[in-house]
């Protein structure tokens, strides 16, 4: 007779959450602690709807994708920040302390609004192909040509989700608001390299040719080591500091 | 479109990472040369006279030294209001980016933090053995230099700037490295993975190298303690006056 699998008995979690909503004046921002039995490859995403479910119905968090695509869920794990769908409860001890990411404004416990950090620091750098006789171009007519490495460079760059995880790991973003961190530097990479875009260096170094953009960078290297999507953000700078002093 | 263009943020990067880089290149020059003295008395004051032009010129010129410690000092004061404009400038700032390398425990963050520390500290570590090698650029020596390790207590500087400049340069090379090299993105992990192991490895082999230097520089101004201030003259130039 084979032995009947037992389910093992999970750990028990707790989960320690920053609590705060900044539209009640009442409110003051404390640690509030649930009690929480881990489940078999249990994500953060899993575990905090469980918690709004069965303890706290007011708990606010932001999710969407749960698949590491939409870039809502980012937040600060144990420290670090990251993304709650992409981490796993096992990876992690029995304490787990959940905060907000810092840097963006709070819309309440979990919940920031990284689409307007996102959209201020996308009108300010410009973060869209910019092109001369757009409006006369055939849009009938094959688009030009690429060699398939560069689209695949750019594609590369493009794999950003804008969940803000590297301006939460950012030392720099941190003490100076202005800082435009590894998001915005890569998106101007992104379009230095995309040959439908005709800015030339010059009018990029316009744009991040300063303290707030790629020479304010101090090189910690938290983006590079804190993106959920790992991108290449270390040496994306690099080349950007090096086109910039150039020109 | 260039005329309206300010390149100072450019120049003032570039600057600061070249500052950098030569004086890193220099403190390593440095700790072989005033290390000859773990070859020897003899070593030491052959290489003291070289830097003196007297290999050349055949008679000493420490005002060569002088000049020398002048150009360093311009480096490092370029350097230092370069490096300056990072620094944390309030107690905000400190306080945000001592809560977030805290949380963080990142290596590189924490990394960059020393830097401060230790930039702060050659501030006055740095300044102190300058302006002593400045205007006494003629007290260098086998028995000139361990008097003033010893007798003029200058170790305890010493066992702090060792410390300080090669934590700073160490680390300072791998973070240049860093931000400008043109890795690739496919072996950037791995080259920063080596690139780490080697800052580790050469700031303890430059401290181990320092700390036999200074070990000997205090052994022997110890034991020339009672004649402190006396110089060195060399078995085969007994009869020559130049000494140091």
């Amino acid at each position: 007779m084979s032995a009947i699998p037992v389910q093992q008995v999970g750990r028990t979690l707790y989960i320690h959450i920053l609590r705060h909503n900044p539209c009640d004046p009442l409110s003051e921002a404390h640690l509030q602690t649930f009690e929480l039995e881990e489940a078999d490859a249990m994500t953060l995403f899993i575990a905090l709807n469980e918690i709004r479910e069965n303890h706290d119905p007011s708990l606010q968090f932001d999710f969407v994708c749960r698949a590491g695509i939409c870039g809502s869920c980012g937040m600060i794990i144990n420290g670090r920040p990251g993304l709650a769908c992409r981490t796993l409860t096992k990876d992690l001890p029995d304490n787990i302390t959940l905060a907000p990411l810092p840097a963006f404004e709070l819309i309440g416990d979990l919940s920031v609004n990284t689409g307007k950090w996102m959209r201020g620091m996308s009108e300010q750098l410009e973060t869209w192909v910019h092109s001369q006789g757009l409006e006369n171009a055939d849009i009938d007519s094959l688009e030009q040509t690429m060699e398939p490495e560069l689209a695949e460079q750019l594609y590369e760059l493009e794999r950003c989700i804008e969940c803000g995880c590297c301006i939460a790991a950012c030392g720099t973003a941190l003490m100076r608001e202005d800082f435009i961190g590894a998001v915005g530097l890569n998106q101007i990479t992104r379009f230095q390299l995309d040959p439908r875009d005709q800015r030339s260096d010059a009018q990029f170094y316009q744009l991040v040719g300063d303290d707030s953009g790629v020479f304010g960078c101090m090189t910690l290297l938290g983006c590079e080591d804190m993106c959920p999507k790992q991108l290449p953000l270390a040496t994306q700078i690099a080349f950007l500091r090096r086109r910039m002093a150039m020109v | 479109m260039s005329k309206q263009l300010n390149l100072w943020p450019a120049r003032m990067d570039l600057l600061e990472s070249l500052t950098g880089l030569l004086l890193v290149l220099f403190i390593w020059g440095h700790m072989f040369f005033e290390s000859s003295i773990l070859l020897g008395k003899d070593a030491m004051l052959w290489v003291t006279r070289m830097f003196e032009g007297a290999h050349i010129f055949d008679k000493p010129y420490p005002l060569l030294v002088s000049g020398a410690v002048a150009a360093i000092f311009v480096l490092i004061a370029v350097h230092a209001i370069l490096a300056l404009r990072k620094f944390p400038g309030s107690y905000r700032q400190y306080h945000s980016f001592h809560r977030h390398m805290g949380a963080m425990r990142h290596a590189d963050t924490t990394l960059w933090y020393v830097q401060v520390i230790t930039g702060f500290a050659m501030f006055f570590l740095a300044s102190s053995h300058l302006y002593v090698v400045f205007v006494q650029p003629d007290n260098i020596g086998p028995y000139a230099s361990s008097d003033r390790v010893w007798t003029g207590r200058f170790w305890i500087l010493y066992v702090l700037l060792l410390i300080s400049v090669h934590l700073h340069a160490g680390i300072g090379m791998y973070r240049l490295a860093m931000k400008w090299w043109p890795f690739k993105a496919a072996s950037a992990a791995l080259a920063r993975k080596r690139l780490k192991l080697a800052m580790w490895c050469v700031i303890a082999f430059f401290l181990c190298l320092g700390s036999a230097s200074l070990v000997t520089y205090m052994k022997i101004g110890y034991e020339h303690a009672d004649r402190a201030g006396e110089r060195y003259v060399p078995a085969t130039e007994s009869n020559h006056p130049v000494s140091n």
